[in-house]
């Protein structure tokens, strides 16, 4: 479905992504872990047409994305779940939801809204508050609902469990997987929780400095020593 | 805050505001038993409310500009001239009454400012906001010139199309004028505030506006959306120009600089930004000026909007409307 080939990413003179590749089939999880700086929201953000690289291929379901537009890549299929969430906390939660739908044209936007509240009663609850008064978890609750307003194929999520209580984590994991397997929705993940991130994902990509330093299943991965000693806590 | 008061001549700026102050208290309270009935201040407040809608037909522009781009067009006292100008031909040239001419000059600024846009704008969206700041007086100043270049500098009076009319409504005496300009101004916010909170380009503007990143992740088109703010923006100053043109009758290549400056202050005054807030600041400044010069201090009026301006950035630099408050992220 996705396929990421030898791309450099550059900020100015700051060489954040070198040579990267990576491959997400349908129907996947695959998380991204690796430490602060690692790359990782450069990855998502150059997957979504936010920042464009020097060099290399994306293909996403058989055609290159490089060089493409955010709009066109968002009708195409792919959304991405900022990290930090980005609600627009001067709009309702509702709002919110209506914006992430943006590039439909369809008449199920309002059914749809129905079913992120069905996913996230909490949301039904607060649908009229602003956004910005939400709870940390509630907003990333938002922020998921509102990418999947798009109806995606390819969902990007980054750092979901940032800055959230163990209990939220879990809520919020499941809804992961939920999403996955109801939707068949393809999940890219990236997190620095990688004991969460591999318990829910098929398959791992550990990035380090720009570069992806190691890939396996997500068994493998949490077997390996590297990942105990540096990601998991011995 | 700290940078302001070093760079601020205090003790005049205090001087100033007190002597204004003293000089508005004693008029009020000791001259106006005798010379102000309550229906001179109703005609005033309505004359004031309907030079305060021009001033935030402007401010708008600004404040829309501003939130999506955090960008001060100084040009846009410019678009504000030459809706005034494009008003001016249809009617005096082509014969059209008051609401075609409107629609034309809104029409034409529109196109003028998504053409400042796209021309001078655009290509500085990354860089730094100084740098913006200087092309957007450059793109000022060339408009004004260009303008008088082919122009010429002569002032033009503008033609009655709204017969000029005195309603004597419980003693005020209103002009048809004011009516007709206040009338016309307040449906067009409230297309406006239609326009931002009901249609799908309004809602994107105020995603644009809060975060660029994020709105272009909804699949916005944020280039589209700019243009389109401009245009809205422009067309609303381009409307300010006819009825600036239709209630002072005088209208000459250099009539932005003032008016765009006061709805600047206008629009800081509301919070920029923040659209309701140059809706208020414009009427606040309208009715100030009014009064400041119908007590007999007309020589004050342009001095008003910019003490209101130097207090404002001391006291409270994010306007009426503005959250002091960062908003949590
Ligand atoms: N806008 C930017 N301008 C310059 N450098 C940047 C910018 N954004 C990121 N970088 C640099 O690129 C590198 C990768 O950053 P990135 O945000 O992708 O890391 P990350 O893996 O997502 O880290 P974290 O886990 O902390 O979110 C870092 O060295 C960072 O300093
Ligand atoms: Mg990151």
């Amino acid at each position: 479905m996705l396929k990421v080939d030898g791309i450099d990413v550059y900020y100015g003179n700051i060489h954040a992504l070198k040579g990267v590749s990576l491959e997400v089939l349908e129907g996947e999880i695959v998380t991204l872990i690796g430490a602060n700086g690692a790359g990782k929201s450069t990855l998502l953000k150059t997957l979504s047409g936010l920042l464009k690289p020097k060099q290399g291929v994306i293909q996403y379901e058989n055609q290159s994305i490089v060089g493409k537009q955010a709009q066109t890549i968002v009708k195409a299929g792919i959304s991405h779940v900022p990290e930090g969430r980005r609600v627009f906390s001067n709009m309702t939660v509702e709002e919110n939801l209506e914006l992430g739908a943006f590039v439909r044209k369809d008449k199920e936007v309002q059914k749809d809204i129905q079913k992120v509240y069905e996913l996230f009663p909490r949301l039904f609850e607060r649908k009229g508050q602003l956004s910005g008064t939400l709870s940390g978890g509630e907003q990333q609750m938002l922020a998921m609902g509102r990418a999947i307003m798009a109806r995606p194929k390819l969902l990007l999520l980054d750092e979901p469990s940032m800055g959230l209580a163990p209990i939220m984590v879990k809520t919020i994991f499941s809804i992961i997987e939920e999403i996955n397997e109801t939707n068949g929705t393809t999940i890219l993940l990236v997190e620095q929780n990688a004991h969460m991130a591999l318990s829910i994902a098929k398959r791992g990509y550990v990035l380090e400095t720009g570069k992806v330093v190691l890939t396996g299943s997500a068994k493998d991965l949490q077997e390996s020593d590297e990942i105990r000693m540096a990601y998991l806590g011995g | 805050m700290k940078l302001a008061c070093q760079l601020l001549p205090y003790e005049e700026i205090f001087s100033i505001a007190f002597s204004l102050a003293v000089t508005l208290y004693l008029k009020l309270f000791g001259l106006f038993e005798e010379e102000w009935g309550f229906m001179d201040w109703i005609q005033q407040l309505v004359n004031g409310i309907s030079l305060g809608s021009i001033y935030a037909l402007i401010a708008l522009g600004y404040t829309m500009v501003y939130g999506i781009i955090k960008l001060i067009n100084f040009a846009h006292g410019e678009v504000f001239m030459i809706g005034a100008f494009v008003g001016f031909y249809a009617i005096a040239g082509w014969g059209l009454g008051f609401f075609p001419a409107l629609i034309i000059a809104m029409a034409v600024c529109a196109g003028m400012g998504m053409l400042i846009e796209r021309v001078a704008y655009r290509r500085l969206r990354g860089s730094t906001r100084i740098a913006a700041l200087i092309t957007a007086i450059g793109i000022s100043l060339f408009i004004q010139y260009l303008f008088i270049y082919f122009r010429g500098a002569q002032p033009e009076a503008y033609p009655e199309v709204i017969s000029n009319q005195t309603y004597n409504i419980l003693g005020a005496q209103i002009s048809s004028q004011s009516l007709m300009i206040l009338g016309t101004s307040i449906v067009l916010m409230i297309v406006l505030q239609f326009i931002v909170h009901k249609t799908k380009i309004g809602k994107a503007m105020r995603a644009v506006s809060h975060d660029m990143d994020a709105a272009r992740l909804m699949g916005i088109n944020v280039n589209t959306t700019i243009s389109a703010t401009f245009a809205i923006g422009s067309s609303l100053a381009g409307a300010a120009g006819v009825f600036f043109g239709v209630y002072y009758t005088k209208i000459e290549p250099l009539m932005g600089v003032i008016p765009g400056l006061k709805a600047f202050v206008a629009a800081v005054l509301g919070g920029i930004g923040i659209i309701p807030g140059a809706m208020v600041g414009g009427l606040v400044l309208g009715v100030v000026e009014t009064v400041v010069s119908g007590l007999g201090y007309s020589l004050w009026r342009d001095a008003a909007a910019f003490v209101i301006l130097i207090l404002i950035l001391l006291f409270k630099p994010s306007g009426i409307f503005g959250k002091n408050a960062r908003e949590k992220v």
